[in-house]
């Protein structure tokens, strides 16, 4: 588990080509998402004349910056369908794209800490079990027994009432999960374009027909946007609006321990989730910034509060050093539900609105995201996410039923 | 941590505050008219501009009173505060004015995008705005 060897950092793992005048489709963003979709792109539906566009260098976005937190513990049926079809893949992926990137399904425990979480919780573990998800409902004296070094007193501001637990859950090392896809994509020969931001659409009437980049046009039958943090921005620029806002999320990490916490833990109540990554940091995330965002880098004062409640928690933190913080751009939505599928534009398509909780979605997103670019119809996963249900009013309503504050 | 200066109690920390989305948006003059594409506008959609943003934030452990202000979403740096109901300082061009929703000069309802804020009319606006809201500011 904890100290593993980390895999041998490879010499190159993909090309870096010169972008072609056209493809038959262009994924805007080279995000784990970005990635995913182009994988399964290349391997499930037989389109290898594509390209990944990225603004910036591959996965320095959201993909390398996230607390790579996996679970499929969701709420709501629609929810539980896409992120169990997501922690599926993880179990298989790393045979699969032949690339170790560490999944260790080392379980995830969500804290109860009111009698109103317990109930909830409770609930949450009911609707989990019916759904196919592995979950399990832990008194404090259990939680204790899997994390030693969590404080069950309850002479405590919000003690422990108990937990939902996954054991099947766990993380995994968010770069060398972006690079077993890039490497894979490569050898399907998917072109990867790094330095490349798309600047604008062309448009033969209401049909995308190309791209505008900082490095020359290209033309595309297909546009699939994978832009976490900018969807809006780039959906502005193709003529349509989502209902996105953009807020920067940030998480810090400690210097090296040995081995201390055997899990993950995550609050929802006192908004902190921790776990040990396999080097030895503790990894810490918190909440979001309130107001819209494009800075990557977030307010003091949310770390203040969530130190304040690792703490109280964990009372051997106290004694750790903050390392390093830094900070994302998350798209959220206001059911905090992701939004994947068509767009206004014709062979225009978006995957975004993740949140603060995409990571674990990557594989499940490109998979359903690839269906969707490939055949022009949602995939029976990513159906009930359309844009159109906004529309319609059958939002799905993860805010707090996911278990984690966004 | 920004540093935002109400109208009525001057400079606070922004954890006296609480955010309240983008400003100017206007409950539609008709709801009965609106079908439900206008209606998710209304209740879902807000602009997520990258740049010069017009925000509503609530001054809520001091005078709890509503104020507008006039924020880069990328620099941080808050150009103008000024009054609920006040016009955009820069806002120069006039507002979108398609369908049912209110036709008031400060309506985004149903429109779909922000004004302009090109960078010269933020530089231009920079200036001339007032950091401190003019008197009545918050009601
Ligand atoms: C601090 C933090 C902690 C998180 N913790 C977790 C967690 O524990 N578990 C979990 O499941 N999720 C977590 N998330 C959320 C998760 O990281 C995101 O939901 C997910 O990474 C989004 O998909 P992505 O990987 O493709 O995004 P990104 O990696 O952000 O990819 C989008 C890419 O698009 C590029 N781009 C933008 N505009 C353009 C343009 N015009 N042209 C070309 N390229 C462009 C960007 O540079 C970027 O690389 C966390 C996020 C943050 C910030
Ligand atoms: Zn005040």
């Amino acid at each position: 588990m904890m100290a593993d060897q980390l895999p041998e950092h490879p010499d190159f793992l993909w090309r870096n080509p010169e972008p072609k005048s056209s493809y038959d489709a262009v994924i805007v963003g080279g995000g784990g998402h970005g990635l995913a979709t182009a994988y399964f792109l290349a391997k499930n539906h037989g389109m290898t004349n594509i390209a990944v566009l990225e603004k910036g260098w591959l996965a320095g976005g959201n993909m390398a910056r996230n607390t790579t937190i996996i679970r499929s513990n969701y709420l709501w049926d629609e929810s539980a369908a896409i992120y169990e079809h997501a922690l599926k893949l993880w179990e298989v992926l790393p045979e699969q794209l032949e690339y170790d990137f560490l999944f260790s399904q080392r379980g995830v425990m969500n804290l109860a800490h009111t009698l109103g979480d317990v109930r909830e919780s409770m609930r949450r573990v009911g609707a989990n079990k019916l759904n196919g998800v592995d979950a399990e409902w832990l008194d404090p004296q259990q939680v204790k027994e899997l994390c030693p070094i969590l404080n069950i007193n309850d002479n405590i501001r919000y003690p422990v009432m108990g937990a939902t637990y996954q054991p099947r859950a766990g993380i995994a090392k968010h770069d060398h999960v972006a690079w077993a896809f890039a490497r894979k994509c490569d050898e399907l020969g998917v072109d990867i374009i790094q330095n490349c931001e798309v600047t604008g659409f062309i448009k033969d009437g209401n049909r995308v027909t190309g791209v505008k980049t900082n490095r020359g046009t290209i033309n595309t039958e297909k546009v699939g946007l994978c832009a976490a943090g900018h969807s809006s921005v780039l959906a502005e620029m193709a003529g349509f609006r989502l209902p996105i806002q953009s807020h920067p999320l940030q998480a810090l990490v400690s210097e090296l321990h040995e081995p201390v916490h055997p899990t993950v833990v995550m609050s929802n109540h006192v908004h902190v989730y921790v776990s040990q990554a396999h080097k030895g940091e503790l990894v810490m995330g918190a909440g979001v910034d309130s107001y819209n965002g494009y800075g990557q880098r977030g307010s003091f004062h949310v770390i203040e509060h969530q130190m304040a409640a690792a703490v109280e928690l964990f009372p051997i933190f106290a004694r750790a050093h903050v390392l390093r913080t830094w900070g994302g751009i998350v798209d959220t939505t206001l059911d905090a539900s992701p939004i994947v599928g068509t767009t206004p534009v014709d062979n225009m398509f978006v995957n975004c609105g993740w949140g603060t909780g995409g990571f674990k979605g990557t594989p499940a997103a490109g998979l359903t995201f690839a269906h969707t670019i490939a055949t022009g119809t949602p995939h029976e996963l990513n159906k009930p996410f359309a844009l159109e249900r906004f529309e319609t009013g059958a939002l799905i309503d993860e805010h707090g039923a996911a278990a984690v504050a966004h | 941590m920004l540093l935002i200066s109400c109208p009525n109690c001057g400079s606070r920390d922004e954890t006296e505050f609480h955010y309240g989305g983008q400003a100017h948006v206007a409950y539609p003059e008709n709801p009965n008219e609106l079908n439900d594409r206008e209606w998710a506008e209304f209740l879902f959609y807000r602009d997520n501009t990258k740049g010069a943003f017009a925000e509503r934030w609530l001054h809520s452990t001091g005078c709890r009173q509503w104020f507008n202000m006039l924020r880069d979403t990328v620099t941080y740096e808050i150009h103008a505060i000024y009054p609920m109901g006040a016009p955009r300082p820069d806002a120069a061009a006039p507002a979108r004015e398609s369908g049912t929703a209110s036709l008031a000069a400060d309506s985004t309802t149903t429109g779909t995008a922000a004004p302009s804020t090109a960078t010269t009319s933020i530089a231009a606006s920079t200036s001339s705005a007032s950091i401190t809201a003019p008197e009545g500011a918050t009601k």
